[in-house]
């Protein structure tokens, strides 16, 4: 099963490696992976996507929470959350193409954010399963290039992960 | 407040740590810090030949001592020397401080000389380790690495220092911070007493109860608590490999060793309980065999300091994190309120069926015949010399289960070896490391003639330190345990596991070396010759004992099988 871990990080150097280094040393699995400093400068939050069953997210927490640099962590799928994941696509918009493929953004709740004569450049975000519909919506055909941020998330509710 | 330089806190730091021994080897970028070490007489510094060696030296002093080993390494090759004695320190949770020296900040990432990335290199076989960049950090920087190192599951910390932040010529205020306080560092204390409850109510109701006792008694310091609570039980204890000693030996309670090698009692034992106490265990894979198969029967009791060893193999019915100290002392305090009463008829029956197993004596040895040692009467001779009081450090390969199997720990921290890791070279450096500490005991390192060679240089440093160490070389002129597979499961196709027409004379070697070499080459001789060896107490001593190459270490585990599946001789299995 899909899981998102996140994690309240010391921002140190050298501590990201150690959480990355975690991974593949114990030979576990990681989707996606989004780090960034929080209102408070000293920590970093990192959001990992990983798969795996029970037994295996357990020993991951377990390994991630006995990193010393780790100062927290949750795993957000245990509850019920929000998980949003930003994509930035670059598609050919030519012709008849241009309305179609504004539409198609529109219905996605995307905008254009650069156009040129031939290109839009689309920012979307929602849930990793919206952003794969849209480019099938799109159509690999047209699709020049996509970046996208990987998952983050937060728990509902009073739920808060800080120290 | 004082003034000192980057080197000079740095041993300053050590010695507030109450550090006395350091283990190292100079170069280029730890000449400061050298430095720093000449101008003062408070910690004293002993050079290897080998930086692996220091690593070794330094764990072996520290599983003897429960004190953390000290390393100190230049940058580049001195750094990357020294990584296998960590992973070795990683892999048996040994508490250890190394610093290596780093190139400049400056240089850093540019490929200077002797530059390796030491933090990079070292992250997945530490605990956890340090870059220094300002002198100013050290001493809270050592103070963190300590207390890293020592408390809940130790482990080995790395302290990489930059040269330039070592400078003589810029000095900072010191001053050794006396507490530690780290938001994302804690260590779990007392175990969740509602568990313990419930995991003395089990134990207190089983039938066929076995205690699994591990390393983590050892560091934990807690062998009299596990043997009160063995004794108060009445029931049977089988030690791992690294808790050899937690639980003495010749107690009629003690089943030997468990696991790959374990005995035959001990093994069906565990098999047949119906409750098993995994106390500092980690349910290795040398001792469940097929985890699938492990233990069909059994409740898992498990306590442990780390959670993450809890059910990380075998799934815990009773899970608990905790020290093993208090743990045990709860235990203690439990059994004697608790009103179930434990069901002596079946316990009985119980320690029946395990003394029929022992009855078995897997153990005896069979006499070659015509004056050949065998090495299981080798190490019987140790034992015997020694009258079982040595601190008794091994390599790893059939001497090293010989060692486990033949030599009766009865008190812990007796037994140095690397378990996890399996490190050939470890013992001899270890046994001189256990021999600074103790310098008036009997510290002994029963090798082979293959691990021997990986780190024999030390010789020289047992020679500048006078440390009398006794080397007991099982000599079969072959990789024995290596041998061993090919025999058992490679059609007796020896790649590469023999060597005899090119091994040294060691006893010209080590004469070379200054020391004593005595070789035994005829069982008749074998407990004389072995006497007058540790007769010389004050010379080192390497005792080259030509044993029967032909031999395997039985019982072993069969592979894929459950614990209770062994052959018990080269053509007996169970």
């Amino acid at each position: 099963m899909r899981h998102i871990i996140s994690i309240l990080l010391e921002n140190e150097p050298g501590a990201l490696s150690r959480v990355v280094g975690l991974f593949s040393q114990r030979n576990y699995n990681i989707e996606s992976l989004t780090v960034a400093p929080t209102e408070d400068r000293t920590l970093s939050r990192l959001t990992i996507t990983t798969i795996g069953d029970d037994r295996k997210i357990e020993q991951i927490t377990k390994h991630l929470n006995k990193l010393i640099d780790v100062v927290k962590l949750v795993d957000l799928t245990e509850g019920s959350h929000i998980e949003r994941e930003l994509m930035l696509v670059k598609v050919k918009a030519t012709g008849a193409q241009r309305a179609e493929i504004k539409r198609t953004t529109d219905i996605f709740r995307g905008q254009i954010v650069d156009v040129t004569s031939t290109v839009y450049s689309i920012q979307l975000t929602g849930t990793s399963d919206k952003l794969d519909s849209f480019l099938d919506a799109i159509g690999n055909s047209s699709v020049l290039e996509v970046a996208r941020t990987g998952v983050t998330g937060i728990s509902r509710g009073d739920k808060v992960l800080s120290l | 407040m004082e003034l000192l330089s980057g080197g000079e806190m740095l041993i300053r730091a050590l010695h507030d740590e109450g550090v006395e021994l350091l283990f190292g080897y100079p170069g280029g970028a730890a000449l400061h810090i050298y430095d720093a070490i000449f101008n003062q007489d408070k910690v004293e510094h002993i050079l290897v030949r080998h930086e692996q060696a220091a690593t070794h030296a330094a764990d072996g002093y520290a599983r003897a001592t429960g004190k953390p080993g000290v390393v100190l390494v230049t940058s580049g090759p001195g750094a990357t020397n020294a990584i296998t004695g960590i992973a070795t320190a990683f892999m048996d949770s040994i508490p250890m401080v190394v610093i290596s020296g780093q190139v400049d900040s400056s240089l850093i990432g540019s490929d200077a000389f002797q530059e390796t990335d030491m933090v990079g290199i070292s992250r997945p076989i530490v605990k956890h380790s340090f870059m220094v960049q300002n002198a100013e950090d050290i001493p809270a920087i050592v103070k963190k690495a300590f207390y890293i190192a020592t408390t809940g599951r130790p482990g080995p910390v790395v302290i990489d220092v930059p040269k330039d932040v070592t400078d003589p010529a810029r000095k900072f205020e010191y001053r050794y911070p006396e507490t530690v306080k780290m938001r994302s560092y804690s260590v779990p204390a007392k175990g969740h007493t509602g568990q313990i409850k419930k995991a003395v109510e089990i134990l207190l109701s089983a039938k066929r109860p076995i205690i699994y006792a591990g390393g983590g008694v050892i560091q934990g310091n807690a062998s009299d608590l596990l043997t009160q609570l063995a004794r108060s039980l009445g029931y049977p204890v089988t030690n791992t490999l690294m808790g050899l000693g937690a639980f003495p030996a010749p107690d009629q309670q003690f089943l030997g060793m468990l696991g790959m090698h374990g005995t035959y009692e001990a093994n069906m034992a565990m098999h047949f309980s119906d409750v098993v106490l995994g106390i500092g265990v980690r349910f290795d894979d040398r001792v469940t065999n097929a985890v699938s198969k492990f233990c069909p029967g059994a409740k898992i009791l498990h306590v442990d300091i780390d959670p993450a060893s809890i059910s990380k193999t075998v799934a815990a019915d009773v899970p608990i994190v905790g020290s093993v100290t208090s743990v045990l002392e709860e235990m203690l305090d439990l059994i004697k309120q608790s009103e179930t009463q434990i069901d002596k008829k079946s316990i009985d029956m119980w320690w029946q069926q395990i003394e029929g197993w022992r009855a078995k004596d897997c153990l005896k040895v069979i006499p070659a015949g015509n004056d050949v040692i065998k090495p299981q009467q080798a190490v019987q001779a140790v034992y015997k010399a020694t009258k079982g009081e040595a601190y008794v450090s091994s390599d790893v390969g059939q001497h090293q289960m010989f060692a486990a199997q033949y030599y009766h720990f009865n008190k812990p921290r007796r037994w140095i070896n690397s378990g996890g890791l399996g490190t050939m070279g470890f013992g001899f450096p270890a046994a001189f490391g256990v021999q600074l500490a103790f310098p008036d005991a009997i510290s002994v390192c029963i090798t082979g003639e293959g691990s021997i060679q990986m780190c024999i240089q030390e010789l020289a440093t047992c020679l500048q330190y006078g440390l009398p160490v006794k080397i007991i070389c099982l000599n079969n002129q072959s990789l024995g345990m290596v041998r061993q597979w090919q025999d058992m499961q490679y059609g007796g196709r020896y790649s590469h596991s023999t060597y005899a027409e090119s091994l040294p004379d060691f006893v010209k070697l080590v004469e070379a070396y200054g020391h004593v070499g005595i070789r035994i080459t005829k069982l008749s001789e074998l407990d004389q010759k072995m006497e007058e060896a540790f007769a010389l107490k004050n010379r080192l001593v390497f005792v080259d004992v030509m044993v029967d190459p032909s031999e395997h270490v039985y019982p072993m585990a069969i592979k894929g099988g459950s614990m209770k599946d062994m052959y018990l001789s080269k053509t007996e299995r169970t």
